[in-house]
């Protein structure tokens, strides 16, 4: 689950970390409210991802008129394939220099991660390849959290080779603390994945404040969230557009695991690994995969059916290629779900099916019979579904 | 011989009342897995199907000296019934449980590490000897013992390499399902270095995904231990585009690292054979194993 900015910055004010003062805006005239109340505003394009200052949906205004221009232009921008539908309208803040602090999950550590950098406002990667020496972590332990001494030693380590900030570094490192305390403990308390400040801006007068701001919540954690997840659904609601994937909207819908991808082969696996080879092995036939769509261990009659459907309603794809290892379900079994799928929703086009289990020959047999192509190895059967397909445009 | 478990494995099942435990409870004992004892908070005292029921882990491992875990209770309560079995000293936990939110996992694994146990998974189908013992949800029929280890990230294409060997007449010392979340117990490297220090174990398939970066830093490890086994590769994720969660939690590839191919790169330039297919598998194991293919 990933918040736009103003919804992390509603969590970062109740951690009690700095944010500038700001106020929402769906439409051009709210804007221009914001700005008479708030002064010289950063008008902001709210979309779930990076780069909009680049793509023009962050401008500075003085004057409610500029703030009014400068809305209606953001918010009729699509970013990347997302409309932007409101705008974040903060005070402009004054700032003496940009630094960066991050929670993320650092898979190889198995820990949560906390990052400091002395450069900000640019993609942490991007400052890892350029000036890696300006960037600090540490990998609190996740029962006590992160101590004040190793909170100061990160500030350090990092700001040591930041000549810029060499006389201020102990206050600098004193707030971090309080600072990173607090983000921390928000990300802990969120189940967030990435919990990002970027930049956290300096203020002449020595404040530290999140000018942007990052949350992404596991989606495991979701039941210990249900406060988020609803606010989002509701924000999501009633817009016509959301910028997401409609079919893979369409899939989360049916409970199914699906990814969308630009080719005709449409692809059903059971289990992750099976579904990506899947696709691999239709790739390396000279294929175009549809989609990735896992339907979990099993394989029962009403998930087939469902996630033939699923498939199927992207009108590129030409044939389906249904992979399943039946394991302790049975071939026939599979097979009979596959056919009842087809006749029940007037499948013509191609479908081939790979599958192995108990009664695997009287499942090959069914489909056979039935008139969809059945296959012993996922090798044949991507070859098939291949030579089906590629001219069937 | 065989890594991990073996027919002196004596095995708790946490969850061992609910509707997968008690299913794959039932499979497991057909296996032969020698399930002393079940946990169900609030149960405790009864049995079920012969096999006593405690309310916690302790009081098992005291009555029944288990020591083998095996985890089938939902997300909510998984990190926790980890830290249990860690706390009662059980030897190995292995957690089948899909869904736990990283940072549970995050401090279960961190308590695991404080104590002499080991944890395999969460999000694993769980661990096989043939005709030894059986923790987990691979089909019992498709394992037949032999020479290869098999350690791998995903469940269902772990079980078809299986059938491949077993198939082809290759049978397995011990095959390792540790899991397709980011954050796991033992990975790759770990699994490797008991394969190594296993005298039956001639060779290893490894079958990896998109995501992290735990196979590149198992051919490291190949390399510079020089681990002088056959290892057999092969990765799925090739046309994963970047950014999305290919069906497990861990198989995403995010902010350029974690595709197939580095994996690829790393696995080769450290000696292993790659295969592409289920065929290539079982052929370059055979190949390497001196077998005749099938």
């Amino acid at each position: 689950m990933k918040l736009l900015e103003y919804q992390a910055k509603e969590r970062f004010t109740s951690a009690g970390l700095a944010v500038p003062a700001g106020r929402l805006a769906r439409t051009p005239d709210e804007a221009a409210a914001a700005a008479a109340e708030l002064g010289r505003i950063a008008v902001k394009a709210q979309v779930p991802i990076g780069g909009r200052g680049k793509a023009g949906g962050i401008a500075v205004v003085d004057t409610p008129d500029d703030a009014r221009r400068e809305a209606q232009r953001i918010l009729s921008m699509q970013i990347r394939g997302y409309p932007v539908r409101r705008v974040w309208c903060e005070t402009a803040l004054a700032i003496d220099s940009e630094l960066y602090l991050g929670v993320t999950l650092d898979r190889d550590q198995r820990r949560m991660v906390i990052i400091f950098s002395a450069a900000g406002g640019m993609e942490i990667e991007q400052v890892a390849a350029e000036t890696p020496d300006r960037i600090a972590k540490l990998w609190p332990d996740p029962f006590a959290g992160p101590q004040p001494f190793e909170i100061r030693r990160l500030a350090f380590d990092a700001l040591s080779h930041a000549p810029e900030h060499r006389e201020r570094a102990g206050k600098l490192a004193s707030s971090l603390v309080n600072v990173t305390t607090r983000l921390y403990s928000l990300a802990s308390s969120l189940d967030a994945l990435t919990c990002e400040i970027n930049p956290l801006a300096l203020t002449p007068d020595g404040l530290l404040v999140a000018a942007d701001g990052k949350l992404e919540i596991d989606e495991n954690a979701e039941y210990r969230h249900r406060d988020v997840a609803e606010e989002l659904a509701r924000e999501d609601a009633g817009a016509e557009v959301t910028g997401e994937d409609p079919f893979e909207v369409e899939a989360r819908k049916r409970g199914l695991t699906y990814v969308h991808l630009d080719g005709y082969v449409g692809c059903i696996g059971n289990g992750a690994g099976l579904t990506m080879n899947t696709l691999d092995l239709v790739k390396q036939h000279g294929g175009e995969p549809a989609d990735f769509l896992d339907i979990g261990g099993g394989a029962s009659a009403e998930r087939v059916r469902n996630a033939l459907e699923m498939v199927l309603l992207d009108p590129k794809v030409r044939g389906v290629f249904i992979n399943v290892f039946g394991g302790i379900t049975r071939g026939d079994e599979v097979a009979r779900g596959v056919i009842a799928a087809r006749d029940e929703l007037n499948i013509t086009k191609p479908l081939v099916v790979r599958m192995t289990g108990t009664r695997e020959e009287e499942g090959r047999r069914l489909l056979h019979e039935a008139g969809i192509v059945p296959a012993t190895s996922a090798t044949e059967a991507a070859d098939k579904i291949v030579q089906l397909t590629r001219d069937a445009a | 011989m065989s890594i991990l478990v073996d027919r002196g494995s004596r095995v708790v099942i946490q969850g061992m009342t609910g509707r997968e435990g008690s299913f794959h409870t039932e499979q497991m004992r057909a296996f032969g897995t020698n399930v002393v004892a079940g946990v169900s908070p609030g149960k405790g005292g009864n049995d079920q199907n012969g096999v006593p029921v405690f309310d916690t882990v302790a009081d098992a491992v005291e009555a029944t000296d288990a020591n083998v875990a095996g985890v089938f209770v939902p997300p909510a309560f998984a990190a926790d019934a980890i830290m249990e079995s860690a706390a009662a000293g059980v030897a190995l936990t292995v957690c089948i449980t899909e869904g736990i939110p990283v940072h549970d996992m995050v401090r279960a694994r961190a308590f695991v590490d404080r104590t002499s146990g080991k944890l395999l998974g969460a999000n694993c189908p769980g661990i096989v000897t043939p005709r030894q013992c059986k923790i987990g949800i691979i089909p019992n029929h498709i394992n037949e013992p032999g020479p290869v280890g098999i350690v791998g990230r995903s469940g269902t294409l772990t079980y078809e390499v299986i059938q491949g060997l077993s198939q082809a007449g290759m049978g397995q010392t011990t095959s390792v399902g540790i899991g397709g979340d980011p954050v796991l117990g033992l990975g790759f490297t770990e699994v490797l270095q008991m394969f190594a220090a296993d005298g039956d174990t001639r060779a290893v398939v490894m079958i990896g995904e998109i995501g992290g970066s735990d196979e590149e830093r198992a051919a490291q490890w190949i390399e510079s231990s020089g681990f002088d086994k056959p290892v057999i590769a092969f990765i799925s994720g090739r046309t994963a585009p970047p950014g999305k969660r290919m069906g497990h939690a861990g198989a995403i590839i995010s902010g350029g690292t974690g595709t197939a191919q580095s994996k690829i790169d790393a696995l080769t330039a450290a000696g292993a054979a790659i295969a592409d297919t289920i065929e290539d598998v079982v052929r370059l194991t055979a190949a390497r194993l001196g077998a005749p293919a099938a």
